[in-house]
C-alpha cells in the first residue's frame, strides 16, 4: 500500500498532462479519462480505509532514506486525517466531474476545463498528502492557479473581475505562506514537518515562532476565507461554473485552508492557549459574521458563499475548543468529540454545500438566472432539483435526521461539556438565521407562486447533472449513519487521533 | 542585518503598491515587488558570510559553503511566481479588453 501512496498524486498529473494531448482527438476522451481516473482514486482511499490498519502509511519520494533519523527526502504521509480529506477530495471531484459532463455543454473549451479540474484534484491531493513544508507551497500553488483560472473560466465581466480579485488577495497569501516556510526553515534547518515538530519541541515560546505562526495563520487563514481574509470568497464561488462553484466551497478551502492549519498547529508547533484563543475567535467570527452577510443576498450563489464562511466557522471552533481544552489540560474525551464534530462537520459541509450549488447550477441551467426574485414555482417543473435542494438546505440548517444536525449536535454537545456557553448560544443561534435563510431560498425558488417570466433555456436537465445531484442528496441522509458506532471506527476516529495525540505524527515518522 | 530590513522596506513598498495604485498593471507590479522581497529573504537565511557555491572540487581546503536548499526552493518559487504573474497580467488584459480601462475604480460589478 505504501508504493500506491505517490498514485493519489501521479495518476490525476500525468491525465491533465494526456487530455490536451488525445483529447483532440479522441471524442468523449476528456470526460471518460477525468471520472475514471476520481473513481479510481475513490476507490483506492476506500479500500484503505475499510482495510482497518491504523498505521501511518510513509512513501519516501525517490528512495531517499533518513541518515541518522533526519529526514532527506520528501515524505508523503497517509493517516486518519489525510484519508478523509483525500475521500471528501476525490469523491466530490468525481460528483462535479460527472456533472460537467452536462452542464460544460454551454461552454467552449471543454479539454481545458478538465485538465485544469484534474491539475486542481492533483494540488489538493498533495497538499493533504505531503510531509514537506516546501513541498506543501508547492502543491497549493498548484492547485490555486488551477483554481484561478476556473474562476475565470467564463471570461465574463464578473468572472474575470473576480478572478483577478482572487488572485491579488491569493497571491499576497501565498507569499505570507512562503514567508512563514522561509522562516521555518531558518529556525529549524530542515523542512520536514515531523523533523520542525522535534526540533520546535522544547522551545516554541520564542518570540520568532509566535511570529511565524500568526504570519501562517494569516496566510491559511487567507486561502481558507475566515471572516477578516474573506473578501474574495463570494465574488470567486459565485462567478465560476457550478461545478468548480461545488469543488472550491466544497473542497478547496477545506484542503488547502482549514487542513493546512489544523496539520501545521497541531503536528507541527506545539498548541499553546493564546493561539488556540486565536482560532476559535477567528472561527467564532466565521460563524456569525457570515450568516449576518448572507441574510441579505438575492443572488442565490453569493448566499451559498456566504454561508460556506459560516459553516467553516463550526469547523473552526469545532476545532478551536479541542485545542483549548487540550492545552488546559481538561479531559481528553471532551476535545475528542469537539474535534470529531469539526471534522466530521467538515466532511457533511462538503457533500451538502457542494449539492447546493449543483441545485444552483441546475436551475441557472434551465432559466439563466441567479436572481432569486426572478425565480418562482419551479418546484413542479423540477422535482428532482427540488426535492435533493430541500435534502441539502435542511442539512446545512441542521435538522434532524439529516447529517448536518448530528456534527451540529456534536460541537453543541462538546461546548456545553467543556463550559464554552456562549460559543453553544451562538452554534444555536446562526443554526435558526441559517435555517431561515434556505427557507427564503426555498419558498422563492421552488414554492412560489409567481411564474418565471422569460424563456426557458432549456426543457429538460441532463441525465449526468441529475444522477450527481441524487447521490449528493442520498449521501445528505446515509452520512448521518458515519456518528453511530462501527461506522464511526472507520471514518472519524482515526482522523481525530491524529489531532488529539498531537504527538504521535512526529514521533512515527522520524522513528523514535 | 542592515540587509533584512532593506528587505523588509523592498516588501512594504510593494505592499504600498498594491495598496494604493489604481491601475491593474500598477497592482501587478506592486505584487512582484514584494514576491521578490520574499525571496530575497529566502536566499539571505542560506547566506553564509564568505561562504562559496556549494560544489567540492578536488583540492579545497576546509571550505565554507552557503546552504544550497533555500536557493533550490527560491528557483521553484520563482517559476511558480512566473505562472501567476502570467495568469495576472492575462486576465487584466482581458478586463481591459471588456471594460475599456485600467482604472480599477471603474471595474466594480461585483459589490455585496
Amino acid at each position: 500500500m505504501e508504493q500506491l501512496i505517490v498514485l493519489f498524486v501521479i495518476i490525476p498529473l500525468a491525465s491533465a498532462f494526456l487530455i490536451p494531448v488525445v483529447g483532440k482527438l479522441v471524442p468523449y476522451f476528456q470526460k471518460v479519462l477525468t471520472s475514471m481516473v476520481l473513481l479510481a482514486l475513490t476507490i483506492l482511499i476506500f479500500s484503505y480505509l475499510f482495510s482497518g490498519s491504523e498505521a501511518t502509511l510513509i512513501y519516501k519520494v525517490g528512495g531517499w532514506e533518513a541518515v541518522e533519523n533526519i529526514p532527506i527526502g520528501i515524505y508523503l504521509v497517509l493517516d486518519g486525517l489525510s484519508a478523509i480529506l483525500l475521500l471528501v477530495i476525490n469523491f466530490i471531484g468525481l460528483l462535479a466531474a460527472f456533472y460537467a459532463v452536462g452542464y460544460m455543454r454551454r461552454y467552449t473549451a471543454e479539454n481545458n476545463f478538465y485538465t485544469l479540474l484534474c491539475l486542481m484534484i492533483a494540488g489538493m491531493n498533495g497538499v493533504v498528502l505531503t510531509g514537506d513544508l516546501f513541498n506543501l507551497y508547492v502543491f497549493l500553488e498548484i492547485a490555486v492557479i488551477a483554481s484561478y483560472v476556473l474562476v475565470a473560466f467564463g471570461i465574463e465581466k464578473n468572472e474575470l473581475e473576480a478572478s483577478f480579485k482572487y488572485q491579488v488577495l491569493g497571491g499576497m497569501a501565498s507569499l505570507l505562506i512562503l514567508f512563514g516556510i522561509g522562516m521555518i526553515y531558518w529556525l529549524t534547518k530542515t523542512l520536514n514537518i515531523a523533523d520542525v515538530a522535534q526540533l520546535l519541541k522544547g522551545n516554541s515560546n520564542t518570540s520568532a515562532v509566535q511570529f511565524t505562526q500568526i504570519v501562517l495563520i494569516a496566510g491559511f487563514g487567507l486561502k481558507g476565507a475566515m471572516i477578516p481574509f474573506h473578501a474574495w470568497l463570494p465574488d470567486a464561488h459565485s462567478s465560476a461554473p457550478s461545478p468548480i462553484s461545488a469543488m472550491l466551497s466544497g473542497v478547496l478551502i477545506k484542503a488547502i485552508g482549514i487542513y493546512a492549519i489544523l496539520r501545521l498547529f497541531f503536528n507541527m508547533f506545539t498548541i499553546s492557549y493564546e493561539l488556540a484563543l486565536i482560532i476559535t475567535v477567528i472561527g467564532t467570527l466565521s460563524m456569525v459574521i457570515g450568516v449576518l452577510l448572507a441574510i441579505g443576498q438575492w443572488d442565490l450563489k453569493r448566499l451559498l458563499a456566504y454561508h460556506s464562511i459560516s459553516q467553516m466557522g463550526y469547523v473552526v471552533i469545532g476545532v478551536g475548543m479541542g485545542m483549548m481544552i487540550l492545552t488546559k489540560g481538561g479531559e481528553k474525551g471532551v476535545a475528542a468529540l469537539a474535534i470529531a464534530g469539526g471534522l466530521f462537520h467538515l466532511m457533511n459541509h462538503a457533500v451538502f454545500k457542494g449539492l447546493l450549488f449543483l441545485n444552483a447550477g441546475a436551475i441557472e441551467y434551465l432559466l439563466g438566472t441567479r436572481n432569486l426574485k426572478k425565480m418562482g414555482g419551479l418546484g413542479k417543473n423540477t422535482p428532482i432539483t427540488s426535492a435533493s435542494s430541500f435534502s441539502a438546505s435542511m442539512a446545512i440548517s441542521g435538522i434532524p435526521p439529516f447529517n448536518g444536525f448530528f456534527s451540529k449536535l456534536l460541537i453543541i454537545i462538546a461546548a456545553v461539556k467543556g463550559h464554552f456557553y456562549l460559543l453553544a448560544l451562538l452554534a444555536v443561534f446562526v443554526s435558526i438565521i441559517t435555517l431561515g435563510s434556505f427557507l427564503k431560498f426555498q419558498r422563492y425558488a421552488f414554492f412560489n407562486k409567481t411564474k418565471f417570466e422569460g424563456r426557458l433555456l432549456a426543457q429538460k436537465i441532463p441525465f449526468t447533472m441529475t444522477f450527481s445531484m441524487v447521490v449528493m442528496a442520498v449521501l445528505c441522509l446515509v452520512m448521518s449513519l458515519m456518528i453511530f458506532p462501527g461506522a464511526r471506527e472507520v471514518f472519524l476516529t482515526p482522523a481525530v487521533d491524529v489531532l488529539v495525540n498531537a504527538t504521535n505524527y512526529s514521533t512515527t515518522i522520524i522513528g523514535f | 542585518m542592515i540587509v533584512f530590513i532593506m528587505c523588509f522596506i523592498l516588501f512594504l513598498v510593494g505592499l504600498y503598491g498594491v495598496l494604493t495604485r489604481r491601475n491593474l498593471i500598477k497592482i501587478v507590479i506592486g505584487l512582484t515587488v514584494m514576491e521578490f522581497s520574499v525571496f530575497l529573504f529566502l536566499v539571505l537565511i542560506g547566506y553564509i558570510a564568505h561562504g562559496e557555491a556549494p560544489i567540492i572540487v578536488p583540492g579545497m581546503k576546509e571550505p565554507v559553503f552557503v546552504d544550497p536548499l533555500p536557493q533550490a526552493m527560491v528557483l521553484t518559487a520563482i517559476v511558480i511566481g512566473l505562472a501567476t504573474t502570467a495568469m495576472l497580467l492575462s486576465i487584466a488584459i482581458r478586463i481591459y479588453k471588456k471594460y475599456g480601462t485600467w482604472d480599477i475604480r471603474e471595474i466594480k460589478n461585483l459589490r455585496g
